[in-house]
């Protein structure tokens, strides 16, 4: 059993999503720090890519920022490296499947490994395409995560018997982005997820407030905010790490029923 | 030529996210049930014949041949369809074959804006209601097109991300069809995307081949020595090559664009200076940097302005099948102005990249050999902006 199953020990598990590099990757962990001290079980770093197509307007602002910065995959790998000397939490990478492809599968996986990630999520790569990445995965023991989407249906009882780490759970259709309502059937879709794996459901795209987080917690074991997120450190730029960490504060609370 | 997987080789696949999954296994599936269908085929000829004015001329251009002094040259004139170019062959086809799925709306990306107005026309013509996405950079570049896709009751949406240009246009269709799939279909207009875009859209491409093929044939009694034609994503250019793969003897030749040069950073030559990679939904090369960041690229013609190449032009290119030859955008406008004045035809700024190439090998081949151009369209969208490349202040 992966590291990633320790974030679901404690409650209902909150999820922070962030871009490393935004502004740049010293605040990154500041912020990244801050959020674990905040009550963050897991958290999702996102390795930015010029051409983000399952992200709105908010996280590829954030992508081409970072990259603007000069961020790259390399220097990410060795700030997490860093960051492992004093985060305990899981931590997973969100990219697209050409940062890993280009840069080599099995030496981007192995080096993942090495500075201590636990899981990999690729918004572009779906259960049918999955062979190209998740056998690497399994091999250097980093858990590769399935995306499941309102849409997916029949395709539901597939995606979760092969589950590894958690699964990501689609709230909407659309790309990421704040949403005032999500009015998916998300009871049903976990319900059917839950009959076919007991790797723990994390919900994302669309939640920014402690309200709404703590509605769609029930019917899962984690909830995930990246927008939000990164619309404060647009905001607040290097001071990000205060207004986050209270963000993420308020978040844990409220899933875990004490709002 | 494709796997059940919608693979050439090792390039094409699925890479999409899990949100649009079924709706390109719905469209595969409709897809098979509908090419085998006769009356679909009847009724998408009638549209092709009636409506776009097809089948297309294949013209000898015995004054461009003339002045060249070696082999013959014909020209597949894809110019002259309704729309005046190439690009209605497949929004036919996928229009009629959404209207079939029960979809009521059509969304495109367009660089150039030819697709972008074809999609216009069919939504027109079928009573669709259609969204077209186009880079800011483009609707500049293309400001008539834009009127024109107005006119035609479509909405034009600038895409301000990125470079602003085709892949931007093609990264926001793909976002809108993830909001919104139920009643729409994802119009892509060239062959690449995930399976079974490349598949769908060659198929529908390659009435062009099957014209050339039967025409030459009639008038020369042969098949030709070279066929060619410009390549971006690659779609004129895979319906030019597609009945002629099994002939051997048949030189297939696609021309990329080459912006400002091959050994410049402003160039749009995905074979010349790409590597392999995952982008849009398929396994294919790409102009990328070392860590796979997609490469703002660059290239005179709006329409070959695309970091990528679709993967069956990738996998032609690893079996040596076909031949890919960048071209610059100083050869393409002096081909387009060549033309213009030998044949009194004007073709698109795209289509002159295959004339630009033309022009250096016909005049090495022996009289008796031949070759057929593909003019993907024609060039009215282009004069005012080559007449800038040549320091005339024109606007439109």
């Amino acid at each position: 059993m992966s590291k990633i199953r320790d974030a679901f020990k404690n409650g209902k598990a909150f999820i922070p999503f962030i871009t490393c590099g935004d502004p740049d990757l010293e605040t990154t962990g500041k912020i990244v720090r801050a959020m674990e001290q905040a009550g963050a079980d897991l958290i999702e770093l996102g390795i930015p890519f010029s051409d983000p197509t399952a992200e709105g307007p908010v996280i590829q602002g954030a992508n081409i920022r970072a990259l603007a910065g000069g961020v790259t995959t390399d220097k990410i790998f060795a700030f997490v490296k860093e960051l492992r000397k004093d985060v305990k939490i899981p931590l997973v990478f969100m990219t697209y499947a050409n940062v890993v492809f280009s840069y080599g599968t099995e030496r981007f996986v192995k080096t993942c490994a090495e500075i201590g990630i636990d899981g990999l999520i690729l918004p572009d790569v779906p259960f049918e395409e999955k062979e190209d990445f998740a056998p690497v995965c399994k091999e250097h023991g980093i858990d590769f995560i399935s995306l499941i989407a309102p849409t997916s249906e029949n395709r539901i009882a597939m995606i979760a018997k092969e589950a590894e780490g958690f699964v990501y759970l689609v709230s909407s259709l659309g790309v990421t982005g704040m949403r005032s309502e999500i009015r998916t059937d998300l009871n049903t879709i976990t319900a059917k997820i839950r009959e076919n794996t007991d790797t723990p459901c994390a919900i994302g795209f669309g939640i920014s407030k402690p309200e709404q987080a703590a509605a769609l917690a029930d019917c899962a074991d984690g909830i995930i905010v990246g927008s939000a997120i990164m619309k404060l450190i647009a905001e607040h730029g290097k001071n990000a790490a205060e207004p986050v960490a209270d963000f993420v504060r308020a978040m844990k609370q409220a899933i875990s029923g004490e709002a | 030529m494709t796997n059940p997987n919608g693979r050439f080789g090792i390039h094409g696949g699925q890479y999409i996210p899990e949100t649009l999954m079924n709706a390109v296994i719905e469209l595969e599936q409709a897809y098979n049930h509908y090419k085998n269908d006769p009356a679909f085929n009847a009724e998408l000829e009638t549209l092709f014949n009636e409506y776009a004015n097809r089948p297309s001329r294949l013209y000898y251009a015995e004054k461009l041949t003339k002045a060249l002094g070696g082999a013959k040259i014909y020209l597949k004139r894809e110019d002259l369809n309704h729309t005046g170019a190439h690009k209605i062959n497949n929004v036919l086809g996928q229009a009629l074959l959404a209207k079939k799925m029960g979809k009521t709306r059509l969304i495109a990306e367009t660089g150039a804006g030819q697709h972008g107005v074809a999609t216009a026309t069919a939504a027109a013509l079928m009573g669709m209601e259609c969204v077209v996405f186009m880079g800011e950079e483009d609707t500049k570049r293309q400001a008539l097109n834009v009127y024109r896709m107005r006119l035609l009751g479509s909405e034009v949406i600038p895409v301000t991300t990125g470079t602003a240009t085709l892949k931007d246009a093609v990264s926001e269709a793909m976002r809108e069809w993830t909001n919104r799939i139920d009643d729409t279909h994802y119009c892509l207009g060239s062959v690449m995307g995930p399976h079974p875009f490349p598949t769908i859209v060659r198929d529908f491409q390659a009435v062009i081949s099957k014209e050339i093929r039967q025409q030459i044939l009639e008038k020369e009694g042969r098949l030709p020595d070279v066929v060619m034609a410009c390549v971006g994503g690659g779609s004129n250019a895979i319906g030019t090559f597609y009945h002629f793969i099994p002939d051997e003897g048949v030189r297939l030749i696609g021309c990329e664009a080459a912006g400002r040069g091959i050994d410049t950073f402003e160039t749009a030559a995905t074979i010349s200076t790409g590597k392999l990679g995952i982008f849009h939904g398929m396994k294919s090369y790409f102009c990328q940097d070392e860590y796979g960041q997609i490469a703002p690229v660059y290239s005179i013609s709006a329409g070959l302005d695309y970091p990528g190449i679709g993967p069956e032009h990738a996998h032609l290119h690893d079996t040596g099948r076909a031949e890919y030859v960048a071209v610059t955008d100083d050869e393409a406008v002096n081909a387009f102005e060549y033309l213009s004045r030998t044949e009194g035809i004007i073709p698109a700024i795209e289509s002159a990249h295959a004339v630009a190439h033309a022009m250096k090998i016909a005049p090495e081949m022996d009289k008796d050999k031949i070759i057929v151009v593909t003019i993907s369209g024609r060039g009215d969208k282009d004069c005012a902006a080559i007449a800038r490349y040549r320091g005339e202040d024109i606007h439109e």
